[in-house]
């Protein structure tokens, strides 16, 4: 409990929430130029958040698939890689997801939404090996392939929708078999119809066994070696390559996850995609505000998750165009990277805290 | 087989969709050679886009006819500096992880400027359509000749200025970095910023100049989708380009004509779906796979031919002159 307490007290917390009430001072800020109220803006985006058991349901599922693509990018980072595809993985998982959840019938729910769920994350995890494994094998950067990949998996998943699970008339897939849903359906009706499902607690679980893999196992720590310094971990007797793929695969499960969800919790069928959805960046950004860490990736998720379900409030209600929020997000993480910027902000709090102490 | 006349359209198209990229990629390059890595390109490519369409239509509004473009060029250049300014200020002088500061200015870019249409435009999703575009060069005498004509006169010549711009900016750009002072101080502070600050070059300064470049480029970049293709901005008018111009940089290896190959590469593999729809058999092919093409044709490429693509050695890193 110390610990904790400590924690808050700590340095990087202290900078983090810095961080956080200059973006949105700055926010504030950006809104007064426009003539709007920030006040009456943020006040209306909390609302939306938190005025009802609803709009809370609904910003736990935004904050979802957020959570998964956050620990995805985060995890490829640990190992020493730059994942800008979790964007296509997690097409990939939505569209095994769905092709498990319409395709295979009669089975009993127990088995059938565990099975559409797994495939949906090797679905998306192997989709990420493939720039693991050309970047291992050909020493291809797998910055080049998975960009590169996002737009191959975006026009195979809509192939795949189209030509097997088409609603015909429609650009969309068929509905999944109910026994494939992971909805929650008694939280659901207690909330409004807010479509929360199973998915939002095992991002929970994703993210402790992102914690407990990486610094409390062998192979965790060959990831992490690999990802600090290749050549030492070479010298020391990592196969590199090995870890190279294996880190992008579990890179991609995360994502794999994040799309599976969203088809078996929140949507029930699959879109044909015009283009990419965006969950994929989005991750970036929360892997950045978490600072790489699982837990860092939850608080992250759980900022990003409230501004963006907010920001629609705050044009509802205060008549703010949303774009707001995305000056506001992208400022936060500004200044959680150019802590530099912080602490010369900082400064005459910190020279007084340290008299003390003298 | 395709007639002459096809075959000169398909150049035409594949000029068309390369420009963009060219300029792009270039300022990618004259960031990372730096030393920084400016993952940012895509969100610089949306101010450059959004400035054009601003700045044309002012000059429009202020009745200057066919030569408003070039306003918006001009503009679109500035704001990209203005943007790229915020990436360099970050990472060179507070040491801010580059990544970090690239996604940034992508974030930054689409909320600030669709933030901006709102307010300039009363509260619209995009700028109003410009009534003046960048015209195509023509030449009629010269693409009438028989062989030659379709393919040169009707397929490279008859294209956009910013085409010429382009391409004239690889050479140069081949030209400052390989053989110029400016080159290869800019080359060597990528590579060993501690030796370089030994032989009394400003380091910050060169990577400076260096992101400063990337962003005037990239805002030409965008500007060029503004002008030639879209005619207005809205949030779709680049949607992933940057980030396809950075695949560029890394696929021609952070040289100037190993990018020019690459951008005509992917701009010929965009191109191309267009065209592949003249064929009879093309109509077996679902056009998921047709729209697939450019992005899979890259992964074999780079998987079978090209391997592996040395970055600057210092990329990525903020100088600290105290660390040895």
């Amino acid at each position: 409990m110390n610990k904790f307490l400590k924690w808050f007290a700590s340095d990087s917390f202290i900078v983090s929430l810095a961080a956080i009430v200059m973006g949105l001072l700055l926010g504030a800020v950006v809104m007064m130029i426009g003539g709007y109220n920030p006040i009456t803006a943020y006040m209306a985006l909390l609302n939306r958040v938190f005025g009802d058991t609803y709009g809370f349901g609904e910003a736990l599922r935004e904050m979802t698939p957020l959570v998964l693509t956050g620990l995805a990018v985060a995890f490829a980072f640990r190992a020493g890689m730059f994942n800008i595809g979790a964007e296509g993985q997690v097409l990939m998982g939505m569209t095994g997801a769905s092709l498990i959840g319409i395709k295979i019938t009669g089975l009993p729910a127990l088995i059938h939404a565990p099975l559409a769920i797994i495939v949906g994350a090797l679905f998306g995890g192997l989709w990420a090996a493939l720039a693991g494994y050309i970047k291992a094998k050909r020493g291809v950067n797998e910055v080049i392939t998975t960009i590169m990949l996002n737009w191959t998996a975006l026009f195979l998943c809509n192939y795949i929708v189209r030509t097997f699970l088409l609603m015909p008339g429609n650009q969309r897939s068929v509905e999944i078999q109910s026994s494939a849903w992971i909805s929650i359906g008694w939280l659901s009706e207690m909330m409004g119809n807010a479509r929360v499902h199973w998915g939002i607690l095992l991002a929970f679980v994703a993210s402790t066994f992102f914690y407990y893999f990486l610094w409390k196992t062998k192979q965790g720590f060959e990831l992490r070696a690999v990802g600090s310094n290749p050549e030492a971990a070479r010298y020391a007797g990592i196969n590199v390559n090995k870890n190279i793929v294996k880190a992008m695969f579990i890179s991609g499960v995360f994502a794999g996850l994040a799309g599976a969800f969203e088809t078996l919790g929140v949507f029930h069928y699959q879109s044909v995609y015009a283009s990419s959805p965006g969950y994929g960046f989005n991750g970036i950004a929360v892997a950045l505000l978490g600072m790489n860490h699982p837990f860092g990736v939850l608080a992250g998720a759980g900022l990003f998750g409230t501004l963006t379900y907010g920001s629609a409030g705050m044009s509802f209600d205060a008549d703010v165009p949303p774009e707001i929020i995305q000056i506001v997000i992208g400022s936060i993480i500004f200044f959680i990277a150019a802590q530099g910027i912080v602490r010369f902000i900082l400064k005459p709090v910190y020279k007084r805290k340290k008299e003390k102490v003298l | 087989m395709i007639d002459l006349l096809t075959f000169g359209n398909l150049i035409n198209t594949t000029l068309v969709f390369s420009t963009a990229l060219i300029f792009a990629a270039l300022g990618g390059l004259f960031s990372e050679r730096s030393g920084i890595v400016n993952i940012g390109i895509e969100g610089l490519m949306v101010f450059g886009a959004f400035a054009a369409a601003v700045g044309t239509h002012y000059a429009e509004e202020a009745g200057m006819g066919a030569s408003a473009p070039w306003v918006g060029l001009l503009t679109a250049v500035v704001v990209g500096v203005l943007g790229s300014l915020i990436h360099a200020v970050a990472t060179i002088t507070f040491k801010a992880d580059q990544t970090i500061s690239g996604v940034v200015i992508n974030f930054l870019a689409t909320g600030i400027t669709l933030y901006l249409v709102k307010l300039l435009f009363d509260g619209a999703g995009e700028t109003p359509l410009l009534a003046n575009r960048l015209a195509k060069l023509s030449f009629p005498d010269f693409a009438a000749i028989p062989v030659i004509g379709p393919i040169f006169g009707a397929g490279v010549l008859n294209s956009y200025p910013t085409t010429f711009i382009a391409i004239l900016l690889v050479f140069v750009t081949y030209y400052v970095l390989y053989k110029t002072k400016f080159g290869l101080r800019l080359r060597a502070v990528g590579e060993h910023p501690s030796a370089a600050d030994t032989m009394g070059i400003n380091v910050n300064r060169m990577r400076y100049i260096g992101v400063m470049l990337s962003g005037a480029l990239a805002g030409l970049g965008g500007a060029t989708i503004t002008l030639t293709t879209t005619g207005l901005f809205s949030h779709t008018t680049i949607s992933g380009q940057g980030f396809i111009a950075i695949a560029a940089m890394i696929f021609g290896k952070w040289n100037p004509l190993g990018i020019f190959g690459a951008a005509l590469f992917f701009g010929f593999s965009q191109a191309i779906r267009n065209y592949v729809q003249l064929f009879e058999w093309s109509a077996s092919i679902p056009q998921d796979f047709i729209l697939m093409l450019p992005y899979v044709l890259t992964v074999i490429v780079l998987v079978v031919a090209i391997g592996k693509s040395r970055a600057p050695a210092a990329l990525g890193e903020a100088y600290d002159p105290g660390k040895r």
